[in-house]
């Protein structure tokens, strides 16, 4: 199980100024969970995956607690680090192709990533990697191990990513984008595969996307994040129904489907606020329709009726989130 | 409607990468029919491999067709050259995904914008600084904006710049080739807003190319599906969104992840890999995913065939190319 308590990463930029490129996130991911991280370009979504699998760009500064198990990964060495990735947490990026060696067998890579955690024999790891290949739905998997990456469809490359992410069993895999670059009929198989490797294997996910359609059809939980920060959290059924932060609303209006042809889309007015200074107050308040002057203090992290979190003055009605720091 | 574009029979192939003596070809287009009206959007969906693109680029007049017909305005355009190209080109603008790729990096936006009124010889050197400004506020962006460069933007930014340009020649259609699949869900909304204010004020039409067909079926009047090189059908967009009938429209529709919790999938709606354009199936290029195939699938190539009743001359038909799901004709 995932902890993320209070992170927030400062990444160096020209002419010795800093990014907070995540400002202060509290989130968790539950054993066979899948939570969707959502927000547009630049929100921080990706860094804090990155915080999580210690693949920050050097010289960031990272501070709060990311726990995996208990276990705290803030002070880990690099060697320490490199044993838990692939190990304990698993990444599987956008771009499957980046992640496979060109040059090797797909079965071979699978079985690397088994014997680079475990001390077993090389038949044993490869009777295992045909599994694993056929347990993500690669047909034939012992007739295709020996095949190299280019052999294979975008979405099967996918799966044989899953399949070396899924290998030591981690117990939380980050998934950046993971459907982003397939094609839709593919990616209803890839989520597929997803919901049903984690019903299957208790791994919980943190499913990292800008699409909302994504989170609704395969996300226990949602976290929507602006500007480096998550003002809403909560299960996907409570925050579909009754998105309670101003920018959660926008966003979920925004999207076509929602309208059809009636009319004018709703829209964000304004730009995200620059990183290098960020506002003092409510990082939205500048883009909110429903802006007040308590706005220009930082909002109370609330909780909801269905145990989520919101942060906003619209709603500090509702009990505040005892051990929240802001 | 009148016709403004009319294409007919379109096939397109080219050589596949590293085939060597082999001689492979890739079939990207097998035959497309298409008619687009003065003022409509016409939406193109279909994904990886499905020629989408490459009937853009026919329509633009960027590729030359194997064979077919590209009719403009009553203009054969295919096999145009010289100066009849340019006039034709003139009225047909293009825009693309990333503007960063289109727009020339070294320039400021308001020469970019101007290029194009100076290639077409549109109005006079003064008429033409004039015409900048206006161009740019009527796609929402300041008068400030013509001294900055494309990366001082934003891509929502870049995306207006990038469509003025396409405005500057007064053209009666653009070809939008996923205009708004880089930018993110606040700033795609701006875009589709903007371009239909700016069809429903200058009367240009758009064919509008796109994957994602929740943006397709907001902006779009008409739409057509396609899949390996063929269009399986095509319909008014509320016909064609209400009543899918082509096998594989309802499982791409199906697929699209729709942002309602309560409406989750319960299935995959198409087990399968898209096959290869360079050795496309035969038959029905889409029997081997189809759950509905019978043998003669594999045989016979159907063509699109009215579906429905047609109560009014200003309607477009509903043609599906699938003789399994088509009731029996007398």
């Amino acid at each position: 199980m995932l902890q993320i308590d209070d992170v927030r990463v400062r990444i160096p930029v020209k002419g010795g100024r800093w990014v907070e490129a995540v400002g202060g996130v509290t989130l968790a991911v539950g054993s066979g969970e899948i939570v969707g991280l959502v927000g547009e370009s630049g929100c921080g979504k990706s860094t804090l995956g990155g915080a999580v699998m210690g693949l920050l760009p050097s010289g960031s500064q990272l501070s709060g607690q990311v726990l995996l198990d208990g276990r705290d990964l803030r002070g880990l060495t690099a060697e320490e680090y490199r044993q838990v990735r692939g190990n304990d947490i698993a990444l599987v990026s956008q771009d499957p192709s980046a992640s496979l060696d060109p040059t090797f067998a797909v079965g071979a890579q699978v079985a690397e990533a088994i014997r680079n955690h475990r001390d077993i024999s090389r038949r044993a790891a490869r009777e295992q990697a045909v599994e694993l290949l056929r347990a993500v739905g690669i047909p034939d998997p012992a007739a295709r191990y020996s095949d190299p990456p280019h052999r294979f469809s975008g979405g099967m490359k996918q799966r044989v990513v899953i399949a070396a992410a899924l290998a030591n069993d981690p117990s939380v895999l980050i998934a950046d984008e993971p459907t982003t670059a397939l094609d839709v009929t593919i990616q209803a198989q890839i989520l597929h595969l997803l919901r049903d490797l984690t019903v299957r294997t208790g791994t919980g996910v943190l499913l990292i996307t800008h699409d909302l359609g994504v989170v609704a059809q395969v996300c226990d939980r949602i976290a929507v994040m602006y500007a480096g920060q998550v003002v809403e959290q909560g299960t996907v059924r409570d925050v579909f129904a009754d998105p309670l932060h101003p920018y959660t609303r926008a966003l979920l209006d925004s999207q076509p489907a929602a309208h059809h042809r009636s009319g004018d889309l709703p829209v964000i007015l304004g730009q995200v606020p620059d990183l290098t200074h960020p506002p003092a107050g409510c990082r939205f308040a500048a883009r909110c329709a429903r802006v007040h002057d308590r706005c220009t203090t930082a909002p109370p992290v609330v909780e909801t009726q269905g145990g989520g979190r919101v942060a906003c003055w619209l709603h500090d009605a509702l009990p505040p989130v005892a051990q929240e720091v802001s | 409607m009148t016709a403004l574009l009319d294409v007919r029979g379109l096939v397109v192939t080219f050589p596949a990468p590293g085939s060597g003596l082999r001689r492979k070809r890739v079939h990207a287009l097998s035959g497309v029919d298409l008619t687009l009206g003065r003022g409509h959007t016409h939406g193109l969906v279909g994904e990886s491999g499905s020629g989408k693109s490459t009937l853009a680029r026919c329509v633009l007049g960027l590729q030359r067709p194997d064979d077919g017909s590209v009719l403009f305005d009553g203009t054969e355009i295919v096999g145009l050259r010289g100066s009849a190209l340019r006039d034709i080109r003139r009225r047909i603008q293009p825009v693309f995904q990333d503007p960063l790729g289109s727009l020339d990096p070294r320039w400021t936006v308001g020469r970019s914008v101007r290029e194009s009124l100076d290639a077409y010889g549109v109005g006079s050197p003064p008429d033409r600084e004039r015409r900048v400004r206006e161009l740019l506020d009527l796609v929402g962006l300041s008068p400030d904006h013509a001294d900055r460069h494309p990366v001082q933007l934003s891509g929502g930014q870049r995306q207006r710049v990038g469509i003025a340009a396409a405005l500057a020649s007064g053209p009666d259609l653009i070809v939008a080739d996923e205009p708004v699949s880089a930018l993110d869900v606040s700033v795609q909304a701006q875009i589709l807003n903007l371009m239909a204010r700016l069809q429903r004020d200058l009367g240009v039409a758009f064919l509008f190319v796109s994957h994602d067909l929740s943006v397709v079926e907001h902006v779009s009047d008409e739409v057509s599906v396609m899949y390996l090189g063929k269009i399986v059908e095509t319909a008014d967009r509320a016909d064609l969104f209400a009543n899918p009938v082509h096998p594989y429209t309802r499982a791409l529709l199906d697929a699209v992840p729709i942002p309602e919790p309560d409406a989750r999938l319960v299935h995959v709606p198409l087990s399968g890999d898209i096959p290869s354009p360079i050795d496309p199936p035969s038959g029905c290029r889409f029997h081997p995913r189809c759950p509905l195939r019978v043998d003669s699938c594999s045989r016979e190539r159907p063509a699109l065939t009215p579906v429905g009743t047609l109560n009014s001359a200003d309607h477009t038909p509903h043609l599906v190319a699938c003789p399994v799901v088509l009731p029996a004709r007398p």
